[in-house]
Formats: C-alpha cells, sequence, structure tokens
C-alpha cells in the first residue's frame, strides 16, 4: 500500500473542497500546451501595459525600503485615497478611502472575500449566465447554493448580431427569487458574452434587489472597455443600492497587467469591514509596489479623464479596432459571430459548421467542447467553448458557441486572418472534390481556427 | 412571507408617504437590520494586534521596534530583477495558477537540497500571498468543522483565528522556561512532552509548530521535533511547520526541518516565505511544500481564492534564489550572511535592554526579541485593569519612552496570559541607529535615561 493512504484513516481534506476541485481551464491549456496551439482564447493582453504605469512601478521598484515591506493591510494609502477620489466623481458618491475601498490581489480575491463575508450556509446566491466560472465554486465553498437565470439571445437567436440582443427576462429573474435568497452577482460588461448592461436593465434588477432585500455583487473588471457607444453604468450609483452593491475592480484589466494581481472591492464601509475580516484572515496583505504604481497610473487618469490622452479611451479605441477585424475574420468564413458591447471577449455560433467529431474520447462531451477539442486536435487552434460559462441546467442550450480573446497584437490577427484564408481556400477546394465525388462528411474548411487558452488564466 | 419581511414591507409602506430621501434614510435603515448580517465564519475574529498598534508606525517621533519588517534595504539584485522582470512584455500577465514556472524550479533546486530528495516543482509546491497565504491554503484545505488544531503558545497571532474560521478548535498548549532556571535563551523554553501527549485527541487534525519561532526565537532542536514527530504518526495527525524565518539561525544552533524526520515528509507541510529570505516582506510571497496528496487540497483552495500571484514578484525571487542556490554554503550566500549581519544587532540589542533594566531573553533565530520588563517594576495601575500588564506596559512606553513594540499576550491564548504578561516582544531587523546612540533618529536608550524616574526603577 503506497505510504499515504496510511496516513489519516479518516478524510484528509476539508468538505469545502468538495466539487470545487474540478477546473475546466487546467484540461485545456494542457491540450493547448501538448498540440502547440495558437492561442486566441487565453484571457489576457499579450502587449505591454501602458508606458506611464510601467514607469510608475520601476519608481516604486527603486523606490526607498518602504516600497518593498508590508503596507497597510487593507489597501496601500495611496492606492486607496486614489482610487476613493476616481470614482467618487464616477459614482456620484463620497467613497471614504478607507473604509469604504478594500484593495485585494485581483479582483478574484475581492469577489472570494464578499463571499466569505457575506453568504453562508444554506443561503442562495443568484448569478446570471452566461458566468465567470470562479463564481459558482466560491458561492458553493461558502455553503451557499447557486441559482441560475439565463441571459437569452432574443427571437431565438435567429438574428441575433449582438451582445446587446442578449436579455434578461424580469419574470424569469423575479421567479428565482426565493426568502433564502442572499445576493444576486452580475458582471458588466460581461465574460464571455461581452453584453453592457444598459441602465434600464440593472434599474430592474436593482428594484428587485431593493423590494427583496438582496445584496448585489456587481463584477466591474472590463468597465472601460466598451463600444460603439456604449456606456457602462455601475448599478452601485442608482438610487438605494450603494449601501447593498459590492463592486469589484481589477488593475489587470484596467491597465493590461493581469500579473500584478492588484483589485479591489468598493461599497458602504457596513459591508467591507466584513470583507475585511476575511482579508486580515487569508492574505492580509497585498504587494506594495504594485500598489503603489496602479495610484499613480489613476492619478494620471483622473486629471485626463474623458480627454483623447487618456488610456480609458485609448484603450478601448484600440479594441475596437481589434474587434472588428476579428468579427470579420469570423464572417468571412461563415461563423456568426455575436459583437459584444465590451469587454475582451467574442462568442461565435458554430451551429453552421457541419463537421465529423468522431474523437471517441470526448464522446460524452458537450457539443462545444468536442468542437473546441477537435479543432485544438485537428486544426491546432483554440478557444473556450461557451457552456464552461453556464450552469449545468442550461448548459445544453448554449453548446453551440465557442469563446475568442481578441486583445492580442496586430501579427497575431494577421496569423490568424491568414490561416483563415487558408481555411477559406481549402473550403473551395473541398467543395469542388466533393461535387465531384459521392460524400464527404466533413466540411472542415468551414472551421475557423481558434486558439487554443495556455495553461494561464482565461477571464 | 418571513416576519422580517412583513416588517420591512409595513415600514416601506409607511415611508411612500414622505419624500424620497426620507425613503431613502428609511430603505437603508432597514436594509441594515436584516440581510446584511455577515456570515457566521467571521464572528469573533475581527480584532487584531496590529490593527491596534499600527497607527503608531506613522509617528516618526517614536522608535518602532514592534513590527516584524526590515528597514535595511533588500539586496540590490532582488530589485534589480524585479525591475527586469515588469521590462518584459509577458512578465505583467497571468502566470500558472499554482506558481510561476521559473519559481516552482528553483524552490525545487533549492529545497531539493535542503531536503535531500526530489521535490516536483508543479505537484508538491503551491506558491502563495505569503507564508500567510500559505497558512489559509492548509486551513482552508485540510482543517474541517469539528476538527482539533494544537498550536503551540506563543503562537504567531494567526492561527488561531484561521482554525476558527475553517470551524476548527484551537488546542493550545505553552512553551514554558525550564524550571528552576531564569530564562535567558529561547533554548530555556520548551514543550513538556506529557502534557503535549495529552492534547492529542481522536478530533486532532494537525498540531502547527514555527521555528525558529516567533515571537520567542525558539529553534527545536532535532529530538524536541522527535518527540512531536512520534506523537503526530501515534495519533496518525498532520503537520504543519511555519519555518518563514528558517535561514536566521544563529552561532551554535541549526535549523532542522520536521518533515525530514522518518515518517514525516508524508504528513506535513512546510512553509516558506520570500519575504523573509529575502528581506522583502511587501512583495507577499511564500510557499508551501508537501506531498501531492495534501498540495493538491491546497491547489484546489488556491483556484478557488486569488487563483494565481504576481508573475514579476515570483520572477525577481526565482531569480534571487537560483543566485544564492549556488551559492549555499558559502559565506556571501544571503541565506547565511543575513543570519550573520542579524547576530550582531542581536546581541547589540541586547546589551542595550540590559543597560536599561530589562531582561532580554536572547533568541535562537528569528528577528525578534522578548524582553522580561520585570525588573523595572514599573506602576501602571493607573491605566486601568481591563487589559494584559504588556498590554498597558507597551502603551505606557510609547508615550513615555517613545518606543513601539509588541505585548507577548498577543500571541498567547486566555489562559497564558499571566505567564506571559511581563514580555514585550521587539524586532532587530532595524538600521542600527534606531537602536543605539548618537544618531540621527532619537536613539531610545539616551531617552530612555533621560526620560527616566530613578525612584521608579530597581536593579
Amino acid at each position: 500500500m503506497p505510504l499515504f493512504q496510511l496516513i489519516m484513516a479518516r478524510r484528509l481534506y476539508a468538505n469545502r473542497t468538495i466539487g470545487v476541485d474540478k477546473n475546466v481551464w487546467v484540461e485545456f491549456t494542457q491540450l493547448a500546451a501538448d498540440y502547440k496551439a495558437v492561442n486566441l482564447g487565453q484571457g489576457f493582453p499579450d502587449f505591454s501595459p501602458p508606458q506611464f504605469v510601467q514607469d510608475a512601478f520601476c519608481k516604486a521598484v527603486s523606490g526607498g525600503p518602504q516600497m518593498h515591506q508590508y503596507t497597510r493591510a487593507f489597501g496601500h494609502p495611496r492606492l486607496v485615497k486614489s482610487l476613493a477620489k476616481f470614482f467618487s466623481r464616477v459614482v456620484g458618491h463620497e467613497i471614504d478611502p478607507f473604509e469604504d475601498v478594500l484593495v485585494t490581489v485581483g479582483a478574484y480575491q475581492a469577489l472570494f472575500c464578499a463571499f466569505q463575508a457575506l453568504i453562508d450556509d444554506g443561503d442562495e446566491v443568484i448569478i446570471v449566465e452566461p458566468f465567470f466560472d470562479c463564481y459558482q465554486p466560491m458561492v458553493l465553498m461558502a455553503g451557499g447554493t447557486a441559482v441560475y437565470v439565463p441571459l437569452r439571445p432574443v427571437n431565438g437567436g435567429s438574428t441575433v448580431l449582438s451582445s446587446g440582443d442578449w436579455v434578461l427576462s424580469a419574470e424569469e429573474l423575479a421567479s428565482k427569487i426565493t426568502p433564502r435568497t442572499k445576493a444576486i452577482v452580475i458582471n458588466t460588461p460581461n465574460n464571455p458574452l461581452g453584453k453592457v448592461y444598459k441602465v434600464e436593465e440593472l434599474q430592474m434588477i436593482a428594484d428587485l434587489c431593493i423590494k427583496h432585500d438582496l445584496l448585489c455583487f456587481s463584477d466591474e473588471v472590463y468597465e472601460w472597455l466598451t463600444y460603439d457607444g456604449a456606456k457602462h453604468v455601475k448599478i452601485a450609483s442608482l438610487p438605494g443600492m450603494w449601501e447593498r452593491t459590492i463592486t469589484v475592480g481589477s488593475a489587470g484589466k484596467t491597465f493590461s497587467a493581469t500579473g500584478w494581481k492588484v483589485g479591489w472591492a468598493i461599497s458602504s464601509g457596513k459591508l467591507i469591514k466584513h470583507m475585511k475580516i476575511i482579508h486580515q484572515n487569508s492574505v492580509y496583505h497585498c504587494a506594495t509596489a504594485a500598489q503603489e504604481a496602479v495610484s499613480h497610473g489613476f492619478d494620471r487618469e483622473y486629471e485626463l479623464f474623458g480627454t483623447p490622452e487618456s488610456y480609458f479611451q485609448q484603450l478601448p479605441a484600440t479594441l475596437h479596432r481589434k474587434r472588428q477585424k476579428l468579427a470579420s475574420c469570423l464572417r468571412s468564413v461563415g461563423l456568426q459571430p455575436v459583437m459584444p458591447e465590451g469587454g475582451y471577449f467574442m462568442i461565435t455560433d458554430i451551429s453552421s459548421v457541419n463537421v465529423d467529431l468522431n474523437d471517441e474520447s470526448t464522446k460524452n462531451e458537450s457539443y462545444d467542447f468536442r468542437f473546441v477539442k477537435w479543432l485544438i486536435k485537428e486544426k491546432g487552434l483554440a478557444t473556450i467553448p461557451v457552456s464552461a460559462f453556464f450552469s449545468p441546467e442550461h448548459s445544453k442550450e448554449f453548446d453551440k458557441y465557442i469563446r475568442f480573446c481578441f486583445v492580442k497584437e496586430k501579427q497575431k490577427q494577421w496569423k490568424k486572418a491568414k490561416v483563415i484564408k487558408q481555411l477559406e481556400k481549402q473550403k473551395r477546394q473541398e467543395a469542388a472534390e466533393r461535387a465531384e465525388q459521392e460524400e464527404s462528411q466533413s466540411n472542415k474548411g468551414n472551421s475557423c481556427h481558434l486558439l487554443i487558452v495556455s495553461y494561464y488564466r482565461p477571464r | 412571507m418571513s416576519f422580517t419581511r412583513r416588517i420591512l414591507n409595513a415600514f416601506r409602506f409607511t415611508c411612500r408617504s414622505f419624500p424620497t430621501n426620507c425613503r431613502r434614510f428609511c430603505t437603508s435603515q432597514s436594509v441594515m437590520a436584516s440581510r446584511h448580517t455577515h456570515a457566521k465564519r467571521i464572528e469573533g475574529l475581527d480584532k487584531n494586534v496590529w490593527v491596534a498598534f499600527t497607527s503608531v508606525a506613522a509617528d516618526p517621533s517614536i522608535v518602532n521596534l514592534g513590527q516584524g519588517f526590515p528597514d535595511i534595504p533588500p539586496p540590490s539584485y532582488v530589485k534589480d530583477a524585479l525591475a527586469k522582470a515588469a521590462s518584459v512584455d509577458r512578465m505583467n500577465q497571468y502566470t500558472r495558477g499554482f506558481g510561476h514556472p521559473s519559481l516552482v524550479k528553483a524552490l525545487s533546486q533549492v529545497y531539493g537540497k535542503v531536503y535531500s530528495r526530489q521535490v516536483d516543482p508543479l505537484k508538491e509546491i503551491l506558491v502563495t500571498v505569503g507564508g500567510y497565504g500559505s497558512l489559509f491554503s492548509i486551513m482552508q484545505g485540510l482543517v474541517d468543522e469539528g476538527d482539533e488544531v494544537i498550536i503551540v503558545e506563543p503562537f504567531f497571532d494567526c492561527y488561531v483565528p484561521m482554525v476558527r474560521m475553517a470551524g476548527a478548535k484551537p488546542v493550545l498548549i505553552p512553551l514554558r522556561p525550564k524550571s528552576g532556571k531564569k530564562a535567558v535563551s529561547s533554548a530555556d523554553w520548551y514543550l513538556d512532552p506529557d502534557e503535549l501527549s495529552a492534547k492529542f485527541s481522536s478530533k486532532t487534525k494537525a498540531i502547527i509548530i514555527n521555528t525558529p519561532n516567533n515571537p520567542i526565537g525558539k529553534v527545536f532542536t532535532r529530538g524536541e521535533l522527535q518527540v512531536i514527530a512520534d506523537l503526530c504518526i501515534k495519533h496518525d495527525t498532520l503537520c504543519f511547520s511555519d519555518e518563514v524565518y528558517e535561514w536566521l539561525v544563529y552561532k551554535g544552533h541549526q535549523h532542522v526541518k520536521i518533515a525530514t524526520l522518518p515518517g514525516m515528509w508524508d504528513r506535513t507541510i512546510t512553509i516558506g516565505s520570500a519575504g523573509k529570505t529575502f528581506s522583502v516582506t511587501g512583495w507577499k510571497l511564500g510557499w508551501s511544500i508537501g506531498p501531492e496528496h495534501l498540495i493538491k487540497h491546497l491547489q484546489t483552495v488556491m483556484q478557488n481564492t486569488l487563483y494565481t500571484c504576481p508573475t514579476p514578484l515570483q520572477e525577481a525571487v526565482a531569480q534571487g534564489l537560483l543566485l544564492n542556490y549556488k551559492l549555499m554554503g558559502q559565506p556571501d550566500c544571503y541565506f547565511s550572511s543575513l543570519a550573520e549581519e542579524l547576530e550582531g544587532k542581536r546581541d547589540r540589542l541586547a546589551a542595550i535592554l540590559q543597560e536599561a533594566g530589562m531582561s532580554p531573553v536572547i533568541p535562537e533565530g528569528g528577528y525578534f526579541m522578548l524582553v522580561d520588563v520585570t525588573p523595572l517594576n514599573q506602576d501602571l495601575s493607573h491605566m486601568g485593569d481591563d487589559e494584559a500588564y504588556d498590554y498597558k506596559f507597551v502603551k505606557w512606553m510609547i508615550k513615555e519612552k517613545k518606543l513601539a513594540a509588541i505585548p507577548v499576550t498577543a500571541f498567547v491564548g486566555e489562559e497564558s496570559k499571566e505567564q506571559f504578561e511581563k514580555y514585550i516582544r521587539l524586532c532587530f531587523i532595524k538600521v542600527d541607529c534606531k537602536m543605539s546612540m548618537g544618531q540621527n533618529v532619537p536613539p531610545f536608550i539616551s531617552f530612555w535615561f533621560a526620560t527616566m524616574e530613578t525612584s521608579l526603577i530597581t536593579f
């Protein structure tokens, strides 16, 4: 018997880790690495953060010894002051830097603190689908029960062109609320769909939160990335919502520096104080130098807000072009992209593609999982299957979509376009061959090369 | 409808007759009462000794020898490595969740040598947000409701709240000074084997040890660790060994890893810290090393709490480790040169404290020193009796002597308070001028004598 089996006649691991150990990214990143695929799946930029923020980081690193030692646990003073000043103006509410702000190790840890501090055994948490996958295990780990409400494309999806066409049904949402419902989680701009909730949609959610006395966890990491004039609205700014909303933000997404892992939660001090207790008993401090650099970034943006020099204008303008290019590429091979109004990602309907997915090893998986794996193995391209962002009860309805990330440099886009054009050519040749022969089932040329997520964390 | 909800609805109905701002007031007040209750897991965990004393650090007129972080600079090559890493595009984006590849490989090399065994970088190492983050991942991953966890007093203060947050019961056992002997060294404190044995029960999941110990500075001998190991094996428990100060061991003493004792690798997780290793506490990087069947549960926690640690910092620590790996055993290896530097500071501080009439307990390791203030016979009855003596002494010392320390009863449970309340903790990883005479910073010792009232001092 292996030695370790002699350890712990009773169960080794804690109950709270049951059911949250699987992670879809691990599987796909491994596959991508194995097949050395090109990556349009991973959810982070392949360009550097803007110069001013990199300079601020270098300055912090070469600053005095205090830059390399512990700072204030709940947030480096300079950073919380910058965040409070910046967001007070945006939210229209005076934010106290020391009471209403908690700096965390990425927005991820802010979410963790919110769930751990405020969700208890037996609480229900409504999650709007498609959702960033960590919400569900975090609810579970907090002893809560996840209740799902999907965004649905209007008109059964036949004329869907934009993420704005995916909507929440007020009746369906209201029907999911029970006396045990503690909170609702929304993500705007949404990952993976790219939906930017309009003020009326947020008002509908806010009305229900107030009526049923719910908390709202609003994940707004992509808040600066909106396109085609879509406006990001903070649900916390609606009447009656400040006291019950936790808004989560990310320096990684704001300044294209995901590897710095600096995030924050902003809310009424009455909620933040509970999150502080989780924070002080889990990581306690966040790294000092990165916080210093982010604070300089926000100070600069405060001065330049709304002007063309603002990074918060320039980044979405750059990504807008990349978004258009990707969408045209996908349409050129007969796919139907859903134009995102915001965020890093675009989903594409693959139901028109007709391929022979005869891989025995994926026989029992959902269609999009099988399709993505087939593309990885056969075409050296990876993406993320969108049903991974849906609950088990709804994933079957949404298993014909795959997700791309377009926050990539020109070369990769060009390379991707080239690969897609090769596929187009291949498609025409195959069509001609088919016209001569009897039947080939595989319509490989219709597929788009999709890039695998590597073993980095996609959002 | 629940009773609470009926009350709330009635309240809101009444408010409807009033102007809007009253409605907002009414809503927010009623909201506080009902739904914004925190999760049970944070009950009683809000108190924190650092919150009480860190504001002191902001006052430049006070010599702060309390909080445990260096004000000597980190080695320049780690700062350089960080600046270099941040200039590489890829290093500013997400890396592998369980630890940046170059870092886990470097850790595997260093600790492979230290343990004299192969340490798998991908399966037997988890990189965390400081040693603190490792402790948290361990508790959340392996400690369950109803478990008991043995903690040796005095303990780093986060152990108890973390155990409680995991729903388990802390079982405390104090280090005791050897009888008939005045404790002049940390080696004079020991664990009574019979007393320890009696603390193990069928519910004991683990024992936490910290060597070198914070705050006493005790370095557990091989014999002492063997007693603990024998009990772990006999009772089939785990061992969480906090060894963040592993390199800071002074002449005549040797750091022994309990995981290297027979039968212990498979049941021990050992915690290390970049912050303590390289004098960069503000980088908040640490690691857990152990067998795969334990580490995998910590990895599950990691992927559901903050997912990954900052990339450039990990890269810089990797470079620092590789550099020193080559120098291991040589005098200019930072792992040993820092210990040599600190030994001098330790001895100088001890001499100064003796001169001021206090009794230092010379630590065998770490960078803290316990000081017995009994000989000063300071009358603090005017400060009330709702706090332990050491808390009052530290507050008095801050006010009257402009010197900050940490009260040692912050590191013990209720029952042991009396045993430790005449001790304060000082940190000596500080620039010499803070600790001696005739420099720019008001030397505390001369100020001490200047404000001394001889009638209160007995020798």
